[in-house]
């Protein structure tokens, strides 16, 4: 089968976010840039279905500023056979992007769709959902294993209390969380070999969706900063001041 | 206006975060509507119609909705919704899974994880693991929006005298099924409500020596958390992570035990009003954050702190 895998350039993990003095953003100039984690983990499970014969072909795509190639050849890198940039400069919403993902949806005719569960910048978990539901596919969230027979899909989630299991029917939406699996590293040989792997450069125009967003950040602050603590000296000083000066046991 | 929140209940049990999502609803304003999908939930429909400032319940009952699957309930959201100014759902794993799919199927933008209401239509909410609060306003005819529980304190539980009425709409998009679940289970309080918070991290060096946090949260009445790095090794169950990517916690009292204190950590429960970081490496980040340090070896300290509190 087919598989599709949606990845995002992001802020790397590690980067201390600084938002910009004026409220207009976070301030992205200069500073690493890094596959979203949750997306190494859905090219990784996508790479692990083609090992075991799963997978005939994996498919990554991306949506975002150019210079989102460098993350498409990290996934051409980790084993996917070919990439798909739908090139756009401004920063869209969820909707937006699942609208473009559907169109490429379209196109492909994947028989499996991962996701990572969340971008770590936007925080917005919900790309994956709105894909689902647009395309009219099942959904399996927050996937902690996926297990294909037939065409049926068993995929376990993790929810509050703990896992549930859900069977869904092909075609499927999954969307990763961190247990799914360990991402593996590109070794410099596969680097090299994926640079000559086929990389597709589309429009958002091209496909013919529309971007707008019923949506508009007025501003992004710092959070307010938490005033400076004391260190104390035994434990039972802690418990003291816990009981006496911050009277929360 | 009139907002339309989605319970969040497994059928019998109201669960606490509705009563936070409805807080934010009463400070959007308007009349309040809430809807209980499930199956055999007649008991969580009760329980939603003595909400204070609840004016109506609808309950939609079928075997479709047992298990809340999003195939099934976003189509029956999403139809209901049509009519309300506002749709609101905890920022629970029920809620995160179902809500975006409704925002699609009304082709409007969703607000995740609000934090605070600032009019009708803008709404505060953290991006980049909390690192940053955007403001945001929303044009849409129909606001989807997941709501932080911790974000708002949760209304009276009792005093509201709603009606409750049934609502036929049966959605059975035949493409999932429930297969079954493994809940872990706990005596203690549940993570996200409980009031004092106790979380060990590598520091623990097993799983084993977990037994000395549980043995503290019982005392205390608290609930027990874990850094990643603890659940990666092993040491616990994953559903006992707190940070970006676990659970948002942000009780009274928050003890960080052998964590360094990574942002991601730091982003699951920085909101704490209390928190105390006991660790033997002074240079520790989680020493930045915490309102009371101590640096000391774990294995002598909690057993000491059990005693004394």
């Amino acid at each position: 089968m087919k598989v599709l895998v949606a990845v995002k350039r992001v802020l790397d993990y590690n980067v201390k976010v600084r938002v910009k003095a004026d409220t207009s953003g976070v301030d992205l100039a200069n500073v690493k840039m890094s596959m979203n984690p949750f997306c190494e983990i859905a090219v990784e499970e996508a790479v692990r279905l083609k090992e075991q014969g799963i997978a005939s072909e994996i498919v990554v795509v991306s949506v975002g500023p150019s210079t989102a190639q460098e993350q498409l050849r990290t996934a051409l890198a980790l084993g996917a056979d070919r990439a798909i940039l739908v090139e756009c400069a401004e920063d869209l919403t969820s909707l937006a992007v699942a609208k473009l993902l559907k169109a490429v949806v379209d196109k492909e005719q994947p028989q499996l769709v991962i996701l990572g569960k969340q971008a770590i910048d936007s925080d917005n978990n919900q790309t994956g959902q709105m894909l689902a539901a647009l395309s009219g596919y099942g959904q399996g969230t927050f996937a902690s294993k996926v297990e294909i027979s037939g065409d049926t899909v068993a995929v376990t989630r993790e929810v509050d209390g703990g896992a549930q299991t859900v069977a869904l029917k092909l075609p499927v939406i999954v969307t990763t969380d961190l247990r799914l699996n360990e991402p593996r590293y590109a070794s410099l040989p596969n680097i090299m070999k994926a640079k000559k792997k086929p990389l597709e450069v589309v429009t958002a125009d091209a496909l013919g969706v529309s971007t707008a967003s019923t949506n508009t950040t007025l501003k992004v602050e710092a959070p307010a900063a938490r005033s400076a603590g004391i260190m104390v000296k035994s434990v039972a000083e802690l418990v003291e001041k816990l009981k006496n000066e911050a009277k929360v046991i | 206006m009139t907002i339309l929140v989605i319970a969040e209940h497994d059928n019998k049990v109201l669960a606490p975060a509705t009563l936070n999502t409805v807080a934010a609803a009463v400070k959007i304003g308007g009349d309040i509507h809430v809807l209980v999908a499930g199956q055999g939930a007649g008991a969580a429909a009760e329980a939603a119609a003595k909400i204070a400032g609840v004016a109506k319940v609808l309950v939609a009952d079928n075997a479709a909705y047992a298990h809340q699957l999003p195939e099934n309930v976003a189509p029956l959201v999403a139809e209901l919704g049509k009519g309300y100014s506002h749709i609101l759902a905890a920022a629970t794993s029920n809620g995160k899974n179902i809500l975006p799919r409704v925002a699609a199927q009304l082709d409007v933008d969703q607000i995740s994880e609000i934090i605070s209401v600032e009019s009708a239509d803008t709404f505060k909410r953290p991006i980049y693991a909390g690192n940053a609060i955007a403001t945001v306003q929303s044009n849409a005819a129909v606001k989807v929006i997941t709501v932080r529980a911790t974000g708002f304190d949760p209304v009276a539980a009792e005093g509201g005298s709603a009606s409750v009425e049934a609502v036929a709409a049966a959605h059975d998009a035949g493409i999932s099924s429930f297969v079954g679940e493994e809940l872990a289970k706990s005596d203690r309080p549940e993570l996200t409500a409980a009031k004092i918070v106790v979380s060990g991290g590598r520091g623990m060096q097993n799983g084993d020596n977990f037994k000395h946090l549980y043995a503290l949260a019982d005392k205390l009445g608290a609930a027990v958390g874990a850094s990643r790095a603890a659940v990666d090794a092993g040491f616990v169950p994953n559903d006992m992570q707190v940070g970006q990517t676990g659970k948002i916690v942000a009780p009274q009292l928050y003890i960080a035990v052998g964590i360094s204190g990574a942002i991601q950590h730091l982003a699951g429960m920085k909101d704490s009003k209390v928190i105390v970081a006991i660790n033997k490496d002074e240079e520790a980040p989680i020493f930045q954050v915490a309102d009371y340090g101590l640096v000391a070896d774990l294995f002598e300290a909690i057993p000491e702190l059990e005693k004394l509190v």
